[in-house]
This record gives C-alpha cells, sequence and structure tokens, in this order.
C-alpha cells in the first residue's frame, strides 16, 4: 500500500541504525506514547537493532489499557441488563473486569455487540428501536472526534435510544504525570503522531520547554520510528529540548481543527482515573451538560460503582515505562492473551501483548539485554 | 461519507473532518473516520531525504580514524 510499504524499506532501516549509533555516545531512555508505535517496535524488532546505549520503554498509549477497573464494570452492568444492545470495540471484549469479561456476559445472555465505528450504533440503534444501544466510548484524542460525532448525530437525527458510556482520555496530562514522577527515567518523547493529526503539538510545547525534554512527533512505520528515535538521540546528545514533527506528512502543528471544534461541542475537561495509575486532573473529556441525555452513566445509574483492582498485575508500572513486561513473574505463564490478568496483555496495543504475540515470552531475557 | 480504498478493501468512511479531501487523496482513518489527509510532496520529500540519508551525513561528517590506524605513508 502507498505510503505504507516504502516506510518498511529494509535497506533504508540499516542506514537509519547506523545513523542512530553514530549519534550516540551516552544511555539514553526514550519513551514511545502509544501503543500503536510499542506494537511495529515489538513487531519489527526495532529494539533488538537499536545501540545498546538507547532503550526504549513503552508509554501509556493504549486506550484499552488505561480504561479503569470501575468503567470495566459499570460497562458489564449496563450490558447485563435486559433490553439493552451493548456495543463496543473488539479489543474491549476480553478486558478482566472484577466478574469475567464482556464475551462472558455475551455467553450469559447479554446483547454484546463489536462494532467497527461508533456510527454503527446509530444504525444498530435506528434498527432497533425497543432497545438502549449503548456504546463504550473509550479512547485517545483519536476517536473523540469519532465519538463526539456519533452524539452529534443522535441528537440531530432525535435517536433516543442512543447512549455512551464515556472514559476518555487525553495523552498530554499522562506525559506530565510520568515527568513528574520521582521515578521517572523518561528523558525523550516520540510523540503520538495520531493524537497530534488531530490535535496538532501545540500543546506539548510547554512540556518539552517546562521539563526540558524532546519531543519529536513520530509516526507507525519501522522508518518513521528509527528516525523519530534518531532524532530525539541527536537532540539529547546536543542538549536540546524541542519539538519535532517526524510525521509531517500526516500532522500539523494546528491539528485538525473541525475534529477539535466537534470534539469540544460534545464533550468538556474532566479528571479522569487511569488504570494503573490513578486519577490524574483534568485528563479527559466528558459529556458536556447539553448531552446528559445521552449520557449511559446518568441513565443506567451506574456511577456509584467502585472496584479494586487485583494486586498481581503490574501493568500500572509497565504504563509509566517504570517496568518490561518480561519484569513480571506471570507473563507469558499466568498471563497470556487468552488468560489476561490485566489490560495490557488483552490489547492489540498493550506493550504485554505485544511481546507475547511476537514471541518475546519465549526468549531468555540475558539474550534481549546482549543485544546489539 | 466517502468509499476508501486500503489497497485492495473498499469502506466507507467519514469524510466530514477533511472537508478539502477529494477524489484520489490518501487519506488516515481512524474507527470510520479520516482524520488527517496525507501531504504527498512531504510523504515524498521525507522518503527522499531517509532514503538519500547515508551520502549526504557521509559529506558531513566523515567516519573518525582513529590514530593508531593511519595508514602508514
Amino acid at each position: 500500500m502507498k505510503y505504507v510499504d516504502e516506510y518498511r524499506d529494509h535497506a533504508v532501516a540499516q542506514k537509519l541504525v547506523a545513523e542512530i549509533k553514530r549519534a550516540v555516545t551516552r544511555p539514553w531512555v526514550i519513551m514511545e506514547v502509544c501503543g500503536g508505535q510499542t506494537h511495529s517496535i515489538v513487531k519489527y524488532g526495532l529494539d533488538y537493532l537499536l545501540p545498546k546505549e538507547v532503550e526504549l520503554v513503552h508509554g501509556p498509549g493504549c486506550p484499552v489499557c488505561v480504561t479503569p477497573l470501575d468503567m470495566i464494570d459499570r460497562a458489564h452492568s449496563i450490558a447485563r441488563q435486559a433490553g439493552v444492545i451493548f456495543c463496543s470495540f473488539g479489543d474491549m471484549l476480553r478486558v478482566p473486569g472484577s466478574q469475567g469479561d464482556l464475551f462472558q456476559v455475551k455467553a450469559e445472555g447479554g446483547d454484546v455487540r463489536i462494532v467497527y465505528s461508533p456510527l454503527d450504533c446509530l444504525r444498530i440503534a435506528k434498527a432497533n428501536p425497543d432497545k438502549k444501544v449503548v456504546f463504550f466510548a473509550i479512547g485517545f484524542e483519536t476517536t473523540a472526534p469519532a465519538n463526539a460525532m456519533a452524539v452529534w448525530q443522535a441528537r440531530a437525527q432525535n435517536i433516543r435510544n442512543f447512549s455512551v458510556l464515556v472514559s476518555h482520555v487525553m495523552v498530554p496530562p499522562s506525559l506530565t504525570g510520568i515527568l513528574q514522577s520521582p521515578f521517572n527515567r523518561v528523558q525523550a518523547f516520540l510523540g503520538p503522531g495520531h493524537v497530534c493529526a488531530v490535535m496538532g503539538y501545540r500543546e506539548y510545547e510547554p512540556i518539552s520547554s517546562r521539563y526540558k525534554v524532546p519531543i519529536v512527533i513520530t509516526g507507525f512505520e519501522p522508518l518513521d520510528l528509527l528516525e523519530g528515535t534518531l532524532m530525539a538521540v541527536r537532540q539529547l546528545e546536543q542538549g536540546r529540548a524541542e519539538i519535532e514533527n517526524q510525521y509531517a506528512r500526516a500532522v500539523e502543528r494546528i491539528g485538525n481543527e473541525p475534529a477539535q471544534k466537534m470534539i469540544f461541542r460534545v464533550f468538556s475537561i474532566a479528571d479522569r482515573a487511569w488504570r494503573g495509575i490513578g486519577i490524574i486532573p483534568k485528563s479527559g473529556y466528558k459529556l458536556s451538560y447539553e448531552f446528559r441525555d445521552f449520557d449511559a452513566e446518568r441513565i443506567f445509574e451506574v456511577a456509584n460503582i467502585q472496584s479494586k483492582e487485583p494486586e498481581v498485575c503490574i501493568s500500572g508500572q509497565v504504563l509509566r515505562g517504570l517496568k518490561k513486561p518480561p519484569d513480571c513473574p506471570a507473563f507469558g505463564t499466568q498471563c497470556t492473551p487468552q488468560t489476561p490478568l490485566g489490560a495490557t496483555m488483552v490489547s492489540a496495543e498493550g506493550a504485554c501483548a505485544a511481546y507475547y504475540n511476537y514471541g518475546r515470552h519465549m526468549v531468555a531475557v540475558e539474550s534481549l539485554q546482549a543485544r546489539a | 461519507m466517502g468509499k476508501i480504498d486500503y489497497g485492495g478493501i473498499t469502506r466507507d468512511a467519514c469524510l466530514e473532518y477533511v472537508a478539502d479531501a477529494s477524489l484520489g487523496d490518501y487519506v488516515m482513518v481512524h474507527v470510520g473516520f479520516a482524520i488527517s489527509k496525507v501531504d504527498e510532496q512531504e510523504a515524498a520529500r521525507t522518503y527522499q531525504y531517509l532514503a538519500e540519508m547515508d551520502q549526504l551525513t557521509e559529506i558531513e561528517t566523515p567516519e573518525p580514524r582513529i590514530s593508531g590506524e593511519e595508514p602508514k605513508t
């Protein structure tokens, strides 16, 4: 496919790796923010190609992974109710709640459906006027314009049997949270290309200058990630801390203004809990008051459901770049994509699932450390 | 809504957020919504830069020679 295949060119990748080796003189820790980037890095083994001085740690940008257990339990509670059609993106179905997952709810007779786009839910709602259709609206800024449009269209078309369970989060507050942590190891970020396609990167500029941290907005193909890494390493080596845009073919500084407008027509900024991280102030979206009739939390009275996290899973530390999947004793043994203990093993964008799916549970830890 | 060809597979996507997209343009689609138009010139420029990178850097920064290995003349 055009604009995809050429960014996987082996020979160019080797050149980029050589450039990184030439640029680096001492150890650096770089975090790729997005789960999609983590997936590419592990799939193509890019971390194996890098010199040992450059360590990539995996960030919080996996929407399914950071959706808190409370919200998952609220979703299950709604999905179990009679007369409800509960719609979700596919990777949310296997995420364990306090009592099973959405597949189990479905097996017990719940009408749980996988949708490709939130607009599919409007079609389902129109076809089932006697049912309440609820969409689990999770995700980062990339997904927010789509979910906002679904709510906007529901009101415009007067579809009253549609509502959304909103658990939307934003990237910049999570980066600030990581940088403020006393345990932080991250010295530079590969910024989230698709989030920035929507939001632009103006809001990353104060983070970069305040915390003196390079942020390189980066794409998702192997060459994008290697070039982003090279740009970050060069900044670190030269003592610069700037915003750079590796992904200029898709990202502009101002982002997609019509999409931003739609987000803020429908949503307003709210405090949000992040699974494994905790509450981050002003870190997500909730439905604006004007759209309260579409708020599933209000309609189904589930806002008071509170849940307690199981202690075994280290996904919170993985999401903050403090640990890697093989650091967990359950990784690849007790915890696999078929029997996940935590969300990072469920979503295709989760670091644990990426490590498992590309066979890293079969690789000895020593050989990983002895790479390159 | 518009039809998007994903290297052979065709699917509808909402084009509301890329109002200037027209037939033949490349767009990035996320959960059924085009969120960005791919800048073809920028894409070509970036790839060209990457493909030619080693030629440039060899001129800018020649490989440092370790003095002990200096060819004797």
